[in-house]
């Protein structure tokens, strides 16, 4: 044992060591100051030629606030969370579906990802939005009777594409979910008589909430860009109001500036409520367990224990 | 001596591997079975055809008035419902190898949830007579605990108590002891055994020879999927008749 750890020392002898309160000096990084002395540097250069460049500064600034664009950013945040709304909705349906025990279910939720995942969503947005010229009436018996192009209005198209293609890779991240939760739990549940939809409803669903909580934050995130591509489709939401403003002022790099400002700020406040969803729902159950998410419960227990 | 449990030429296969070869078991109220044999034997696989984990490919099994799974209808079984084939499992009480508690759930929880979710009982009776429960396996105080803050002996014996919140008439327990650290065998073992004394009936499959030589009023040993010597501890243990069972009872007790 002594032998092998004063290997490194081998030259000094139990007689010379220092005492406990001998000092410690610290290595120097130079690296470390020189690689960030150098990116600071970049820093400046790019943010110098941004400040000198032929942008009008004044005029993002005016137009951050402006009405059309506030305007079109509340469009942008209601068709981005209509569309994730309906993402879980679908995903949670086509989820549960991939892993039925009837294969004609099990199809058709393959076949919805195997669509929906594997083509374009610009495309789907344009699909959705030209609905009509394929079903001129959208014609349920008894309960709606109306022309297409009525029904899909460009937001009716924008939720739409963006939901049902949201909807197909959360299929996925749902039946990876309930297929982590492990099989013994389920078989514990049938064996106390919980029916299958109980057993999914009591036992595998609340665990895989847990599970992909995080994933949907990123699907928040993501969402509220991809909502800009329904600017294709005349909706008037953020990019789209940016667009008409600049076709009349000419002013395009300022008005492009403002909406990315906006976006930013939309993804910093959702990448901040992502990280204290995700402090709740941590991959550790135990660590998860302890957080006051679950106190409610837990206080209830120790009063009936006292009681 | 009234019949708990009637197993009648029990069959089951996984693909070409025949797993069950027509086994017959009868158990008696009152009355705790331990089945012993050989890794791979089939034991499990038994079990799990006992309460409909695992459906049968022949014969069924009688419990309590009624057959698992399936009505006599004219000669003939008419597969019951699952709503049907639900409640007559949870007559049944599971304790598995693995625990398999509900993660999600604390301990309480784990207890209330069949109670409150298939017998609808209200929370506060359903806390109440789990919290007895509790009491009863030694895990009143960690009530409000998850069961990833629990020692597997903990987890077992909370097991133990969420099977019987549902006032099964026969209790099942897979190798309850065989996934614990030996110093954490006793506690579940002791709980058992105040089970067995408290008149419960069970049908035990264990490594544990000590308890089955100790609680067991009957014990089978089954070999390949046949059920190869059945009789009083002390005769089957000391005396088996089988020379397949003294092969793997000499290994075992060596
Ligand atoms: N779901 C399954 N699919 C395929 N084969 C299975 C399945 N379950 C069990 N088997 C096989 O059936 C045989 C009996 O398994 P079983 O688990 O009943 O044995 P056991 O007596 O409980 O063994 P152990 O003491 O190791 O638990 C084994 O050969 C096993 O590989
Ligand atoms: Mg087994």
């Amino acid at each position: 044992m002594t032998r092998s750890t004063s290997n490194a020392t081998s030259t000094l002898s139990l007689t010379d060591l220092p005492g406990p309160d001998v000092p410690v000096r610290r290595l120097c990084h130079p690296w470390r100051w020189i690689s960030g002395g150098a990116v600071i540097l970049l820093l400046a250069v790019i943010g110098r030629a941004f400040a000198v460049g032929q942008i009008q500064w004044p005029v993002v600034g005016e137009f951050l606030t402006a009405g059309v664009i506030i305007t079109g950013f509340g469009w942008t945040l209601l068709i981005s969370a209509c569309a994730l709304a309906l993402g879980v909705i679908l995903g949670f349906a086509f989820g549960i579906m991939r892993l039925s025990e009837n294969p004609i279910l099990r199809f058709a939720a393959w076949l919805y990802v195997w669509i929906f995942r594997g083509t374009p969503v610009l495309l789907q947005l344009l699909i959705w939005f030209n609905i009509a010229l394929v079903f001129p009436r959208l014609y349920i018996p008894g309960l709606v009777d109306e022309r297409m192009v009525d029904v899909v209005t460009p937001f009716v198209a924008a939720v739409l594409g963006l939901g049902v293609n949201e909807g197909s890779y959360l299929t996925e991240v749902v039946r990876g979910g309930i297929s982590s939760v492990d099989r013994g739990q389920k078989e514990a549940a049938h064996t106390l008589g919980m029916t299958p939809g109980q057993t999914m409803r009591r036992i595998m669903l609340p665990q895989t909430l847990r599970l992909i909580l995080p994933v949907l934050g990123n699907s928040a995130i993501g969402m509220l860009k991809f909502s800009s591509l329904a600017a294709t489709i005349a909706m008037g939401e953020m990019l789209n109001a940016a667009q008409r403003i600049y076709f009349i002022n000419g002013a395009v790099i300022e008005l492009l500036f403002v909406c990315a400002a906006w976006y930013l700020a939309g993804t910093t406040v959702l990448s901040i409520g992502q990280y204290y969803l995700e402090r709740h729902f941590g991959r550790d159950a135990a660590v998860a367990a302890d957080r006051s998410w679950f106190k409610g419960r837990a206080r209830r227990a120790a009063a009936v224990r006292e009681a | 001596m009234s019949l708990a449990v009637k197993a009648v030429g029990i069959r089951k296969s996984f693909g070409h591997h025949e797993v069950l070869k027509n086994l017959d078991l009868e158990v008696a109220y009152g009355e705790v079975l331990c089945i012993l044999g050989p890794s791979g034997s089939g034991k499990s696989t038994f079990l799990r055809c006992i309460n409909h984990l695992e459906t049968p490919n022949g014969g069924y099994v009688w419990v309590d008035g009624a057959i698992m799974g399936y009505a006599l209808h004219r000669g003939a079984l008419q597969e019951l419902p699952v709503k049907r084939l639900r409640a007559q499992q949870s007559q049944l009480g599971m304790v598995f190898q693995h625990f398999n508690l509900f993660a999600h759930l604390t301990v309480l929880g784990n207890v209330i949830e069949g109670p409150m979710v298939v017998r609808g009982l209200r929370r506060a009776e359903a806390e109440a007579r789990a919290m007895d429960l509790l009491e009863q396996v030694g895990m009143a105080a960690k009530a409000s605990s998850y069961p990833s803050q629990l020692s597997g002996g903990q987890k077992q014996r909370v097991a133990i108590a969420r099977a019987l919140a549902m006032e099964p008439r026969v209790m099942l327990f897979d190798e309850p002891t065989s996934a614990l650290d030996p110093e954490l065998v006793g506690e579940v073992l002791e709980v058992m055994r105040n089970l067995a004394r408290g008149g419960t009936t069970m049908i035990v499959v264990t490594h544990e020879i000590g308890f089955a030589r100790e609680v067991a009023d009957r014990v089978v040993v089954m070999i390949d999927g046949e059920i190869r010597e059945t009789g009083a501890p002390e005769q089957v243990l000391s005396n088996p008749g089988d020379p397949r069972v003294r092969t793997f009872l000499s290994r075992v007790l060596a």
